[in-house]
């Protein structure tokens, strides 16, 4: 009798960890992103212009170079910050200057952001200057978009594309 | 660290308790936790080979696959897959009570950082083989947890563009990823497999099989709770809506919201800070250890019994050194002595009847040697006459020993229960020092040396040397593992056993068996 009601509490206990387990494996649910709204996931790697224009080297400075390493051109490597604007219905949602990445500040500047944004019909628009010029912007698009509730569009940008791409 | 300790060993006390109602000792599984783990990890191991056989690891066939094992072959691939994700479950659930327990036992410190230390990147692998495993079914979870992971790395400075590119959109998503995915969630369990053996290397004899009635409960109990409530998927990844209400795995993923909102240098830095902690433990503060054990040459004849016994591989036996005609000696590793006396209880050598030559063991602790044990036992054996005696041999770390003490009740506090030599069970015996002997300890399967116990049950079974001799009454021994939580149940024993002597026709000598087996020439008995 003992050990029936000893295999009978092995039982309750085998039972009451499995419950433990497959009820904390996918409980309670986890709301991630706030219901009824959209959002706009901005994101890209750009390398922008270099900080100075590559230029000849005179033949004085090819000579004094190791005759291995002579070449007619040097480059800075150092690229200029990339300056980002997201604009929703008039509002900026975004500015920022993105910086070179790399020790040597010759990566691409990178931006990886996510808004959280009402759904319904928006005007976007999307800039970006990648050169030495301090004002204006290089690349703009913009572009009327419907929004549905618990949608995701991403903002990429590809230079050789033409520029911002909506997806 | 002992306030953080002495609550947490009060609960697994409590528990452990608890469960040895219902499990028979060797059963418990708090014992077991370690080779739970190990039951779980094969688990998880053959589950995943039968699920990776029909697992497509294409951006659009991976959820379809998953959804094939699940509906159209749940009785097979579906209950593996469950299988699966409750054993992974489970493996967490036993490896954090697991180091908790440690930890509440204080059997982390000294010799043991090896295995703590060691056991910290296992835990790191576990968690890194189960995320990745979750990414795999590419369901709404699995674009969650492919989100925020590589968000997360992203606010490491080392990446030339986001890895969470990666999953920006659909268009951005390419099959070579989870290729990627599955050699990661392949290799890196591999990995933790060899840290384990690592993790074992200082442990003698480690428990690495839970008992065949406990591992047939848990499968049972995870099969039931797979064919009850299989694990589904939670809709296929769709990368152009953002992910609503998940059902997450809160044992893998307790910290992904944390990770989602906090910044990336608090998230990272406690990330770092904890890891270090978590190594660091063992020496915050670095436990004291008493001297380590001592090998007395001309009383070594290199019989190999400490060598066997040494529940830490800390003796190793080495060519004759002294010119002794005896092949071998044991040489004590310091680094690997947790001073627990084993060795000194194994050593035919220590025997409190040898009265010709100056009692010294072959093997002993030099701050509690077996001539100091002899002392103490007939110092505190002065018993009156007309009582019931009953000497009690405890260890430091099992029933406390504090206050027992009584007119019929002496006690003695050893290092481990398995430094008493059984021959001194003989001792105050045959001498009619006492009329009964109690043997207590810590819990059954948890000594905190980890083999008193068992070599202390077996030598008093004489299935182990040094054996209690035969001609011991086992009536007058009394045997109690009851660890710190069993000071209750050693008084009910200690009255009840009183009583039992009392009922004894008086003299130890009374009921005496013939010793039939051959005494051993290794043997110095007085």
């Amino acid at each position: 009798m003992v050990k029936v009601l000893q295999y009978a509490g092995q039982a309750v206990v085998y039972a009451a960890v499995a419950v433990l387990i497959g009820y904390f494996a996918s409980r309670p649910l986890y709301q991630q992103f706030p219901d009824g709204q959209a959002q706009i996931k901005l994101s890209f790697a750009h390398g922008a212009a270099r900080v100075r224009d590559c230029r000849r080297l005179t033949p004085q400075e090819i000579a004094k170079l190791p005759p291995n390493e002579r070449r007619p051109n040097t480059c800075d490597r150092a690229r200029v910050t990339v300056r980002v604007q997201l604009d929703l219905d008039g509002k900026i949602i975004y500015d920022a200057d993105l910086p070179p990445t790399g020790l040597a500040g010759d990566g691409p500047a990178r931006v990886y952001q996510k808004f959280a944004v009402p759904p319904g019909r928006h005007v976007l628009i999307a800039r970006l200057r990648d050169g030495r010029d301090t004002a204006g912007f290089n690349y703009e698009t913009r572009q009327e978009i419907e929004l549905a509730p618990g949608q995701n569009l991403a903002v990429d940008f590809k230079s050789d594309v033409g520029g911002f791409i909506f997806q | 660290m002992e306030i953080l300790r002495a609550p947490l060993r009060f609960v697994f006390d409590r528990t452990e308790r608890l469960l040895g109602l219902v499990f028979p000792p060797h059963w418990n599984p708090m014992l077991n936790l370690g080779a739970l783990g190990f039951f779980f990890f094969w688990i998880i191991t053959v589950s995943g080979v039968y699920v990776y056989i029909f697992f497509d690891t294409g951006v659009t066939q991976a959820y379809d696959s998953v959804e094939y094992m699940t509906h159209d072959q749940w009785y097979a691939a579906g209950v593996m897959r469950s299988l699966h994700r409750y054993a992974s479950d489970g493996l967490i659930v036993v490896m954090l009570l697991h180091i908790a327990r440690e930890f509440a036992l204080d059997r982390y410190r000294g010799v043991r950082w090896f295995s703590w230390v060691t056991g910290v990147p296992v835990l790191v692998m576990v968690y890194a083989a189960g995320i990745t495993g979750y990414w795999l079914v590419w369901d709404r979870l699995a674009q969650y947890v492919a989100i925020v992971s590589t968000e997360w790395l992203d606010q490491l400075p080392i990446f030339g563009e986001p890895i969470a590119r990666n999953f920006l959109s659909a268009a951005t998503l390419e099959s070579r990823f989870f290729t990627l995915m599955v050699f990661i969630h392949i290799a890196v369990p591999l990995i933790a497999l060899i840290l384990l053996w690592v993790h074992l290397q200082r442990v003698s004899r480690p428990n690495i099989n839970p008992p065949r009635g406990l591992a047939i409960g848990t499968l049972a109990s995870l099969l039931v709770l797979s064919l009850v409530h299989p694990a589904l998927s939670q809709g296929p990844a769709d990368l152009s809506k953002v992910v609503g209400p998940i059902g997450l795995d809160w044992f893998y993923l307790p910290l992904y919201p944390v990770l989602e909102h906090w910044p990336g240098t608090v998230t990272w830095g406690g990330a770092g800070a904890l890891l270090l902690m978590f190594i660091a433990i063992p020496w915050l503060p670095p436990l004291r250890k008493p001297p380590v054990a001592r090998v007395d040459l001309p009383n070594c004849n290199g019989c190999m019994r400490c060598f066997n016994d040494c529940p830490y591989n800390a003796i190793a036996m080495r060519e004759r050194s002294d010119g002794l005609p005896f092949e071998r000696q044991a040489v004590v590793e310091p680094s690997l002595c947790v001073s627990c006396g084993i060795c000194a209880g194994a050593c035919p050598t220590a025997t409190p009847f040898r009265r010709a030559s100056e009692l010294v063991a072959g093997i002993d602790l030099p701050d509690m040697t077996v001539a100091e044990l002899r002392e103490e036992v007939e110092t505190r054996c002065a018993f009156r006459k007309d009582e019931i005696r009953i000497l009690v041999f405890g260890c430091d770390h099992g029933v406390s020993l504090r206050g027992i003490d009584g007119a019929s009740v002496k006690s003695i506090s050893l290092r481990c229960i398995g430094q008493l030599p059984p021959s001194f069970i003989d001792y105050v015996l045959s001498k009619r020092l006492v009329d009964g002997v109690v043997l207590t300890g810590c819990s059954e399967n948890s000594c905190y040396a980890r083999l008193g116990i068992e070599w202390t049950n077996e030598r008093v079974a004489r299935e182990r040397d040094p054996m209690l001799r035969a001609r011991v009454p086992r009536e007058r021994i009394r045997v109690l593992w009851a660890g710190r939580a069993g000071r209750r149940k050693l008084e009910a024993l200690l009255t009840q056993f009183a009583g039992d002597l009392a009922s004894l026709p008086p003299g130890a000598s009374a009921v005496h068996k013939p010793d039939t087996r051959e005494p051993s020439k290794e043997l110095v008995d007085g």
